[in-house]
């Protein structure tokens, strides 16, 4: 039992060719910038947009099929949605906004109302089934957007970008509970996003959208670690480097020269964690680093206790720093600098 | 957004302001007209004269009749127009919202061949039905319905248009039909707008004159409404049509005073009629 889709669209410019499956109780997030097809594509399966061709199957029901002329309305598919805008119903009170799922489906009033009163408390809201929407933060209308959602206990939960409504500083705390909540629903779950700590935080495994079509799947780590393309290298947060390999040495299409360890000669791919960039002021000061590339620092953000510095040159880096060996160099944008990285520690395959 | 809270630094544009009192002075004129020659002291017994009494009652009951029916009605066609796209939608609105700009009488004269007992319906409402709408109390009720729904359907159909349609994909993905989803999510959204338009369509409805002469005649106690007795008295008892007028604009005034705050309000909540007709 399990969700299998393939979603074939063409929404103006834009072909959305997406192909996905999603074990019960585990949960998929669907990673790509604004404009590569996310929200479309949880359209279609939330039944919202009918898909010009493939197929959709949840639990072995096929419930959009263009060419055996199947097509279940969202109304009759095991789906709760989680709109990125939460999307509650303004003129009712919280209490039957969770409760309307029930109601739709001809719960008996009394028995709706006790079970999204159950939801309430359970997500924590329960001093606001009274209020209006209106009167919820919003992390707490986001809370009453899933209990809403899973109320009516779905197969199959979409989230929509479920934390890009949120303020920076609410994020995190919200992230926390949602992934809290998330854990007790052992239906199929997914979640678009834009965001890769949305992602880390709360999936088990990654689908990257780019352009309309599902460039790579896998758990975050097997992404990061072997990014496919440049577009995931950025979203995931590593440098990839492209190039072709002649006796042991990449050479990029701008003409630089990455040593490496061992690999075949060849059409390649290196991926360079930022972690693993030392910064140096003089070339000479890394005496093991094999790798060596100037370059002028562009960009410095610190992210908690490392600092992320984007270097330009020959080769463009973004290199990962401890804020201790950050404050020893002094760094600052405009800087000359020397990146340098052991062949040992770069990460090669085919392209 | 509001003009209230526009600073009043005393340098507003004097031609302006000539112009505009002017205008002021034009719609405020008739009226005090009206109240400098009313025979104040005979007012109740000329409001309390019987004719009078029957034609404001016929006035109310068809007036609401009417309006139940545009709202019955209206809010359907508005949903049709707002939401659903078919060919030759444009002309269907054109259609329907040709009344409002008709001379009533012109309404009055169409209706009576279309449903007048040698019209093009009426016939066959009369020989199977043995029904007669022209002179005759419903068939005022047709009449003002006529002109008045446009007012409820134009009302409603900005509403909609206006509305998030992504609240009614949300009631779907939660397992309600459309009708549900219509009767729970889209009809409270748009509610305050079917309220305003259904007490600009009850006071087209009562202000009805044209339409109502033409189709439904001039009876005493089954046609004669409000308007009819105004402009009757005129003939034979001026100082009457006078008193009568002014119960027609109190009753106007009142309506458009109650409904300040919805269109030009206090908050972006306000919903804005696309033209202000009353």
């Amino acid at each position: 039992m399990s969700l299998s889709a393939a979603v074939g669209l063409q929404l103006g410019s834009l072909q959305l060719q997406a192909d996905l499956e999603v074990a019960p109780g585990e949960l998929l997030a669907v990673l790509g910038p604004n404009g590569a097809g996310k929200s479309s594509l949880l359209r279609c399966l939330a039944g919202l947009q009918p898909i010009a061709e493939g197929c959709i199957a949840i639990d072995g029901v096929v419930v959009d099929e263009p060419l055996s002329r199947t097509f279940v309305g969202p109304q009759h598919r095991p789906i709760g949605v989680v709109f990125q805008d939460y999307l509650l119903f303004e003129y009712m009170s919280v209490l039957e906004n969770v409760a309307f799922g029930l109601r739709a489906r001809r719960t008996p009033r009394a028995e709706a109302r006790r079970r999204a009163a159950e939801w309430l408390e359970r997500v924590g809201l329960g001093e606001y089934r009274d209020q209006r929407p209106r009167a919820l933060s919003g992390g707490q209308a986001q809370r009453a957007a899933l209990a809403r959602a899973m109320a009516t206990d779905p197969r199959l939960l979409l989230l929509d970008e479920p934390l890009a409504a949120l303020d920076a500083a609410t994020r995190a705390g919200v992230r926390r509970d949602l992934r809290r909540h998330l854990e007790t629903f052992d239906g199929m779950r997914i979640m678009v996003t834009h965001d890769p700590v949305d992602a880390y935080a709360l999936a088990d495994r990654v689908a990257i959208l780019d352009g309309g079509s599902i460039v790579q799947t896998g758990t975050l780590a097997d992404v990061t670690a072997h990014p496919r393309s440049r577009y995931v290298a950025d979203l995931v947060g590593v440098n990839l480097v492209a190039g072709t390999i002649e006796h042991g040495v990449l050479i990029t299409a701008t003409g630089a020269h990455v040593i490496i360890a061992d690999a075949a000669d060849g059409a390649s791919l290196a991926v360079i964690r930022p972690h693993s960039i030392m910064l140096v002021r003089q070339p000479n000061d890394g005496a093991s680093a094999r790798n060596v590339w100037a370059g002028t620092i562009t960009d410095i953000d610190r992210l908690g206790h490392r600092v992320r510095v984007v270097v330009v040159g020959a080769l463009p880096l973004i290199a990962e720093i401890t804020v201790e060996a950050f404050d020893a160099l002094q760094l600052r944008p405009g800087d000359e600098i020397h990146a340098s990285v052991k062949a040992t520690d770069i990460e090669v395959y085919p392209a | 957004m509001t003009d209230r809270r526009r600073p009043r630094d005393g340098r507003l544009p004097l031609p302006v302001l000539v112009l505009a009192g002017i205008a002021i002075v034009f719609f405020a004129l008739p009226l005090i007209g009206l109240l400098w020659r009313a025979p104040w002291s005979r007012a109740w017994e000329y409001l309390t004269d019987d004719a009078a009494l029957t034609a404001l009652r016929l006035s109310l009951v068809c007036s609401l009749w009417a309006t139940a029916l545009s709202v019955v009605f209206g809010v359907p066609l508005a949903w049709l127009l707002a939401r659903v796209q078919f060919r030759g939608r444009g002309a269907v609105r054109a259609l329907c919202l040709l009344s409002m700009v008709l001379p009533p009488v012109v309404g009055g004269l169409a209706l009576f061949f279309a449903l007048g007992r040698r019209g093009l319906v009426g016939q066959w409402l009369d020989r199977w039905f043995n029904i007669q709408l022209p002179f005759t109390t419903a068939g005022v009720v047709v009449a003002q319905t006529f002109v008045a729904m446009p007012f409820l359907v134009i009302t409603v159909e900005a509403a909609l248009r206006q509305m998030n349609t992504r609240v009614e994909d949300a009631s779907r993905t939660l397992g309600a039909s459309r009708w549900y989803t219509f009767r729970r999510v889209t009809l409270p959204a748009v509610g305050p707008s079917v309220a305003a338009g259904a007490v600009l369509a009850w006071a087209r409805a009562l202000g009805e004159f044209g339409a109502t002469i033409t189709f439904a005649g001039n009876f005493p106690g089954t046609t004669q409404t409000m308007p009819l007795a105004v402009y009757l008295a005129r003939e034979t008892n001026p100082e009457q049509s006078i008193i009568l007028a002014l119960v027609l604009i109190a009753i106007s005034f009142a309506v458009l005073v109650g409904l300040r705050d919805r269109w030009f309000g206090r908050s972006g909540e306000a919903v804005r009629p696309p033209m202000v007709q009353a």
